[in-house]
């Protein structure tokens, strides 16, 4: 999942259709390239599930998918938010400790 | 800053968070080595940890729970892999019934610590988390760390 965002035109689809849906060809007329290379763009989005496709008459119509955006990112950075305060309890802890010391 | 740095992999589902105390390698050694201690910080105020058993060597383990605000107690242990007193630890970090007996459905995960020391009687400490899968991930961050719940939205919402 991550690995699909380490483009900067895959990043600004994901940002654009987390909007609102996009067709491939507006997709396309966003970017100076090809339709091909940004249908291409699009199926690693949608394999790394950043994105869902659907087909609307002759278009394919493509939506960011923000419950998978949203827990994939999450987690890390919560994870990294328990580790920040257990980090911040030792601190207070030494520094207390230290201030205990010097009154002694 | 006592962080220093945090490095994420999401797609080895790893953490290694770096920080610098004004201590000696030792001194930071006893906050994982003395259980009344490590009570002290593991668990946020909301959810504080009670350490049942304590036993750092290898093979050996450690048993905690946590009691949350509504009287609820996720239990948890910790197999020593290795220990280098006092610059190595690793263990494997698992989850526990009420009993305190390892829950076989959900893997555990691997926290290795190192401890070193820099000039000027500064001790840094990096402590590395490997998780197995999203869902473990999940049912850790769910164990009474509802600090991590907090500034984490607020960064996604930037991001979106």
């Amino acid at each position: 999942m991550f690995r699909a965002l380490g483009d900067a035109t895959r990043r600004d689809i994901v940002v654009h259709t987390l909007q609102r849906e996009y067709s491939v060809s507006d997709l396309a007329r966003l970017y100076p390239m090809s339709f091909a290379a940004v249908q291409k763009h699009v199926a690693v989005l949608e394999r790394a599930r950043l994105v869902t496709k659907r087909r609307h008459g002759r278009e394919q119509l493509v939506r960011g998918n923000v419950v998978a955006i949203r827990q994939a990112f999450g987690l890390l950075e919560q994870f990294e938010e328990v580790w920040r305060g257990r980090v911040d309890r030792i601190d207070q802890i030494l520094t207390q400790e230290k201030e205990e010391g010097a009154r002694k | 800053m006592t962080v220093t740095n945090v490095q994420k992999d999401h797609e080895a589902l790893t953490m290694t968070i770096t920080a610098e105390f004004n201590v000696s390698p030792e001194r930071v050694w006893q906050l994982w080595e003395d259980p009344r201690q490590l009570e002290r910080w593991w668990g946020p105020p909301t959810y504080p940890a009670t350490v049942t058993a304590h036993d750092l060597t290898p093979g050996g383990s450690v048993s905690y729970h946590m009691t949350g605000p509504d009287g609820d107690q996720p239990h948890g242990w910790w197999r020593i892999v290795n220990v280098d007193a006092p610059h190595r630890l690793e263990f494997e970090n698992g989850l526990a019934d009420a009993n305190g007996a390892p829950n076989p459905d959900v893997a555990s995960m691997i926290v290795r610590v190192a401890i070193s020391e820099l000039p000027d009687g500064v001790s840094r400490m990096a402590v590395e988390s490997v998780f197995p899968t999203l869902a473990v991930m999940e049912m850790f961050i769910s164990m009474g760390m509802e600090e991590g719940m907090k500034g984490a939205m607020s960064q996604i919402d930037g991001l979106l």
